[in-house]
């Protein structure tokens, strides 16, 4: 607490060159990472880029090798038991017990955070999972969806200061996705620091400010237009007839980067704007009708992909 | 810095037991294993075993042994099975386990008895399970005894003797030391414990484990120690079951004496339960996944049951065997259980056997802790 009154930066998280070797391979590397009370942050990357590894040095369930920082004004080094009793950790595996009902789950969480009010506490937040008169059920009959939704409800139950959700969404139907980003939103309102990854585009969107990790390197942050504008891409929209055949044409030139299908159009992409418009000059048909357009965030994250594999290899 | 709290351990506590409740199998097999284990040894430790086997090598004719013969068919101890074998037949059927003993009548008998000279008979037994051979044997004695008396009327009354009119001899095969076998039950009490409790303690770490609840429990507050005493208290309930279960079935199924101090017993219990426990949390936070930490238990379980005294007397067994059975500590329950129910020990005469419990019990509670990682690395 007095650490925490102590910043007057009000981060929530605040750490600088974190780092995790797992033997030989450095699955995070170096990272710093600040987060404003309040904000929802986006993490974003590949499968294995160390999303996972990072977030669970933050709560104290992994050592980082190198680095040091702050989480909530606790070390996160040497002070893992204040911040877990702070934190809300939602595993990106299902992790509570599936041979205990939604109610037994939900009260052993309660018990051992020891919420006031306990018997309150679970009610209202079976209530507000609409499963109040499933409350009985054992959490392993739970579908996948309605897993997550119970996790989000236990990691939320002891009204922590900073959230960390990985992968909260994966599995779950558009509505009830909407409705869970309505209540992250209205929670980071209230002022509750949310550090969220995902894989989805539409999310990614939706959050304050975002980060990209790749390979264990943080790629780009910073808000939605930051990172758009950061990555310097070119991306061009074509549409008309034998766009296969175009796409395995372009795919072979200089300085196109990206060629992806969307429906009846292809995306062409690449960081050098000359080279690009060289590139289509060069497969120019007139039948086909071309149009620069701003760069996606998923063209943007195929591109900074890319990049960190070549920087890699 | 943080401190154990109580509600932390109880969350933990009730979770155990609604598990418990759920995973009816478990629990079956906790509550079937100790009556399944009863009912194998029980005819081992049948005080009171009926239609033993049994050949009668009678070289007399007299009606003495006649009598004898007769009485001991007549009896329900024996079931005499062959009569008159050769020797060399006599010593096949025992040791094919076609009969439990040969009883052994010398030529003159008859004579010997009317003269008073307390003519020896010999009973061969098969001791490779002493537990039905004993009682069987004062049988014999018992039933010699009164029908020659019957038949012992008049001048020969002088002949009863003191000692009885005959002299038994038993030669005693295969087993060199008489278990008797009230050692059997309150030794199963140390073995049951040993192999439910070490087993599903193993198991409540590494399962947390394999399924992953681990994570999420490491990210909250709770600590280590509230972790392994939560996980112990509800099997120190089972474990209470267990023992209520093998002494009221003792007492009312196999008849075993209870000289000493039940109350003793269920103290003692607490701390043998309590060094097996944390032996099964300790294998739990060293082994990687459930199959391995069955494996540790099982490792452990055998030592237990066969160099703990209970299945061979320890007396007998070589001095490194000994030394392996003094640390375990089965060895020392058995012999405090033994010692107060069948000879009615005191707190003062298991003392010696105490403070090994104690001591394992912290030794495994520390490398419990100790090895318990409160993270994921
Ligand atoms: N306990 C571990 N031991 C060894 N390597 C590990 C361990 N945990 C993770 N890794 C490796 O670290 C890398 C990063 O894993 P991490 O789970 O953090 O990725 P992620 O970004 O969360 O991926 P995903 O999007 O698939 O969830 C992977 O290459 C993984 O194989
Ligand atoms: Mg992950």
């Amino acid at each position: 607490m007095t650490a925490a009154a102590a910043n007057p930066a009000e981060l929530a998280i605040d750490v600088t060159g974190i780092t995790k070797r797992f033997g030989q391979k450095t699955v995070v590397n170096a990272i710093d990472l600040q987060v404003r009370r309040g904000e929802i942050y986006g993490f974003l990357g590949p499968n294995g880029s160390g999303k996972t590894t990072f977030i669970r040095m933050l709560c104290g369930l992994l050592t980082p090798d190198g680095g040091q920082g702050t989480c909530l004004g606790f070390d996160v080094l040497k002070q893992q038991a204040e911040i877990k009793r702070q934190v809300g950790y939602m595993t990106q595996k299902f992790s509570y017990y599936e041979d205990l009902s939604l109610r037994e789950n939900l009260d052993f969480i309660a018990r051992i955070y020891d919420v006031p009010d306990r018997a309150t506490a679970v009610q209202r937040s079976l209530d507000r999972l609409g499963l109040a008169n499933r409350s009985t059920q054992l959490a392993g009959q739970l579908s996948g969806g309605w897993k997550q939704r119970l996790a989000l409800a236990a990691c939320l139950i002891h009204s922590p200061k900073l959230l960390l959700l990985d992968e909260p969404t994966a599995g779950v139907d558009p509505k009830a996705r909407r409705e869970f980003w309505e209540e992250i939103h209205q929670l980071a309102a209230d002022g509750l620091t949310v550090l969220i990854t995902t894989h989805y585009m539409d999310e990614a969107e939706r959050c304050h400010r975002l980060a990209y990790l790749a390979y264990g390197n943080l790629l780009a942050r910073g808000t939605l237009p930051e990172v758009l504008a950061g990555a310097q891409l070119t991306t061009w929209v074509v549409a008309g007839p034998g766009l296969r055949e175009l796409a395995a044409a372009l795919k072979k030139l200089d300085g196109v980067e990206q060629v992806v299908a969307f429906g009846t159009t292809l995306h062409v992409s690449g960081r050098d704007p000359q080279k690009i418009e060289a590139a289509i000059a060069a497969v120019r048909d007139p039948r086909h009708e071309w149009k620069q357009i701003r760069s996606g965030l998923e063209d943007v994250f195929i591109s900074l992909m890319d990049t960190a594999k070549d920087n890699f290899a | 810095m943080p401190r154990f709290t109580f509600h932390r351990l109880w969350a933990i506590v009730l979770k155990e037991f609604i598990q418990m409740k759920r995973d009816r199998v478990t629990f079956a097999m906790m509550v079937g294993i100790p009556l399944m284990q009863l009912m194998l040894f029980g005819f081992a430790i049948n005080s009171d075993p009926k239609h033993l086997p049994a050949a009668v090598r009678a070289a007399d004719q007299g009606p003495f042994a006649r009598t004898l013969v007769a009485a001991l068919r007549n009896s329900d101890y024996f079931t005499l099975t062959r009569e008159a074998p050769t020797e060399a037949e006599a010593d096949r059927l025992l040791k094919l386990g076609d009969v439990q003993f040969v009883i052994n009548i010398p030529e003159d008998f008859s004579r010997q008895l009317l003269r008073g000279e307390r003519p020896t008979v010999l009973i061969e037994a098969d001791a490779t399970d002493p537990a039905a051979t004993g009682p069987a044997l004062s049988a014999v004695r018992a039933i010699a005894s009164t029908v020659l008396s019957r038949d012992l009327t008049g001048p020969n009354a002088r002949l009863r003797g003191a000692d009885g009119p005959v002299d038994f001899q038993v030669h005693a095969h295969y087993n060199p030391e008489n278990i008797t076998q009230y050692n059997v039950v309150p030794g199963l009490m140390g073995v049951v414990l040993t192999m439910t409790m070490v087993v599903i303690t193993a198991l409540a770490i590494t399962r947390e484990r394999e399924r992953g609840t681990m994570e999420n429990l490491l990210a909250t507050p709770v600590r280590p120690f509230e972790v392994m005493v939560g996980k112990i208290l509800p099997y120190i309930v089972v474990g209470y079951i267990q023992v209520s279960l093998i002494l009221l079935a003792a007492r009312f199924i196999f008849g075993v004496p209870m000289v000493g101090n039940l109350a003793l017993v269920y103290a003692v219990a607490l701390l043998f339960i309590a060094c097996n426990l944390a032996m099964g949390i300790t294998f739990s936070s060293l082994a990687q996944n459930q199959l391995q930490a069955v494996q540790m238990a099982f490792f452990f379980f055998l030592p237990s049951i066969l160099l703990s005294g209970f299945m061979f007397p320890f007396r007998g067994m070589p001095e490194w065997a000994q030394w392996v059975g003094s640390c375990l500590p089965n060895t020392h329950f058995l012999r405090i259980v033994r010692g107060i129910l069948l000879k009615g020990n005191g707190l003062a005469e298991i003392a010696p056997e105490l403070w090994p419990l104690a001591l394992f019990l912290i030794i495994a509670m520390t490398i419990g802790v100790k090895r318990y990682r409160q993270t994921l690395d």
